[in-house]
């Protein structure tokens, strides 16, 4: 019941995840935050497995920072997605991740790009992507709606028309969302989009 | 003596182990390199032996970070000295994965001083030829903290230190000059130090300041020059100073 959909704007790109944590029918929290920053311009939003998220993306995450101090300059984020993908592929045949996960980043000299990895090790660079139930919705509504080089305003005007099919026609639909964008600024957090207010302070 | 110094886990009769003594001889040649804590700042300076015209000198960098918040120079095998420095990085990432929180620098000290004892104590090894002066700000009390490690695996906490060659006169004038500074006089008191031993100049010192909120910041070959020249300028002052009054009494 999962759902996370990122795309690819003029000079950003932005990624939405559902934010609720849920265990057989009981929802824990509807404020866990599932897109992980990597690092100062690259995101991870991730569904799955709820342990295997929290350990994998951790995981990704430190050894992005460790590249960074070995090397002295960050990784690319294609170089960040084909080691997330590589790290998937290696485990897939003994002990696999059930984490699906969107990473986008921005490059000085690329600009802003998007991969999809899945949980069996695909790894695919894309200007739009959906994981989850709400991927049948986010996908079509994407690619009704979706143009090549949107501002900011459109790209999370289309988010929204997203956030707002997948709660009226999933069944078992997610509440509240969290909105990441990465630009030439960096990652950050942009908005939460919440029906049900839990917690005052955000997943830790 | 001699049958006592070929393999590391052989005590000599008189207690020593001359695998360990011959190392720290090693980091006695290395280039000279000091440490300075201030109340907001720490400075490291490493001394530079002059650099082949064809050698692009940013690959040969020897003050590096640890993490964010850490960061170590050090004096001895430059070989050994990338083994060691490779594996406290991946410590540091390590414990964040494991605890979810950055080491503190007492941790990481503990840890580099622990690797280095491991080779003193194992057979068909020997030990890394390396002293470090490590620097850092706890990442939550924001304390600054300065440590030294040597290849026999001590490890201590210092006001300020020195380390490599002419490491005993560096540690004398600071044992003379040393006082609680902050900001730029920490820089200037680190730099004295070491200009007492090594040429003047910015393209013979390699600086960095930490700071809590910017971390670590190596300065430029221009900046180091400026400074110098303040610390000559105060200098000249000082014996200006010294040979004036016996006139004015």
């Amino acid at each position: 019941m999962e759902s996370v959909f990122g795309l690819v704007g003029k000079d950003f790109a932005i990624v939405a995840a559902d934010s609720s944590a849920v265990h057989s029918i009981l929802v824990h929290k509807t404020n866990e935050d599932k897109i992980m920053i990597l690092d100062s311009h690259k995101l991870m939003g991730a569904s799955g497995e709820t342990g295997d998220r929290a350990q994998f993306t951790e995981y990704i995450q430190k050894n992005v920072a460790l590249y960074q101090f070995r090397n002295g300059i960050p990784l690319t984020t294609a170089a960040a997605a084909n080691f997330t993908r590589g790290e998937l592929a290696t485990a897939l045949r003994k002990n696999p991740y059930m984490v699906n996960i969107i990473m986008a980043g921005y490059d000085k000299d690329i600009g802003p790009s998007i991969y999809f990895i899945d949980y069996i090790a695909s790894l695919h660079k894309l200007d739009k992507a959906a994981f989850g139930y709400g991927s049948y919705f986010a996908l079509s509504m994407m690619d009704r709606h979706y143009r090549k080089d949107m501002i900011v305003e459109e790209a999370i005007d289309l988010v929204d028309k997203i956030i707002m099919e997948i709660r009226s026609r999933l069944v078992v639909a997610p509440p509240n969302f969290v909105i990441k964008i990465v630009d030439k600024d960096g990652a950050r957090e942009y908005a939460w989009r919440e029906s049900i207010k839990d917690a005052p302070v955000p997943g830790v | 003596m001699a049958r006592y110094d070929r393999a590391i886990t052989v005590f000599s009769p008189d207690g020593h182990l001359f695998q360990v003594e011959y190392a720290l001889e090693a980091v006695r040649k290395g280039n000279a390199a000091v440490g300075v804590r201030g109340t907001d700042t720490i400075v490291l300076a490493v001394e530079k032996k002059s650099t082949p015209k064809l050698q692009d000198s940013r690959s040969v960098r020897k003050i590096v970070n640890l993490d964010n918040h850490i960061a170590l120079a050090c004096a001895g095998l430059k070989a050994d000295a990338r083994v060691l420095i490779n594996r406290a990085r991946i410590e540091c990432q390590s414990h964040k994965l494991t605890v979810e929180d950055p080491v503190t620098v007492e941790y990481i000290t503990r840890y580099i001083a622990g690797l280095q004892q491991k080779y003193t104590q194992s057979g068909g090894v020997r030990p890394f030829g390396l002293s470090t002066l490590i620097i850092g700000f706890d990442p939550y009390s924001g304390v600054p903290s300065l440590y030294q490690t040597d290849p026999s695996g001590t490890f201590s906490a210092w006001k300020a230190n020195a380390t490599g060659r002419n490491s005993n006169s560096i540690r004398e004038f600071l044992e003379k000059n040393y006082k609680e500074t902050s900001g730029q006089e920490t820089v200037k008191l680190a730099m004295r130090a070491l200009l007492e031993v090594v040429e003047s100049g910015g393209k013979n010192l390699e600086v960095a300041v930490m700071t809590k909120d910017h971390g670590l910041r190596q300065l430029e070959e221009a900046e180091i020059d400026a400074i110098v020249a303040e610390i000559d300028a105060e200098k000249a002052a000082a014996e200006a100073a010294k040979k004036a009054p016996p006139k004015e009494t």
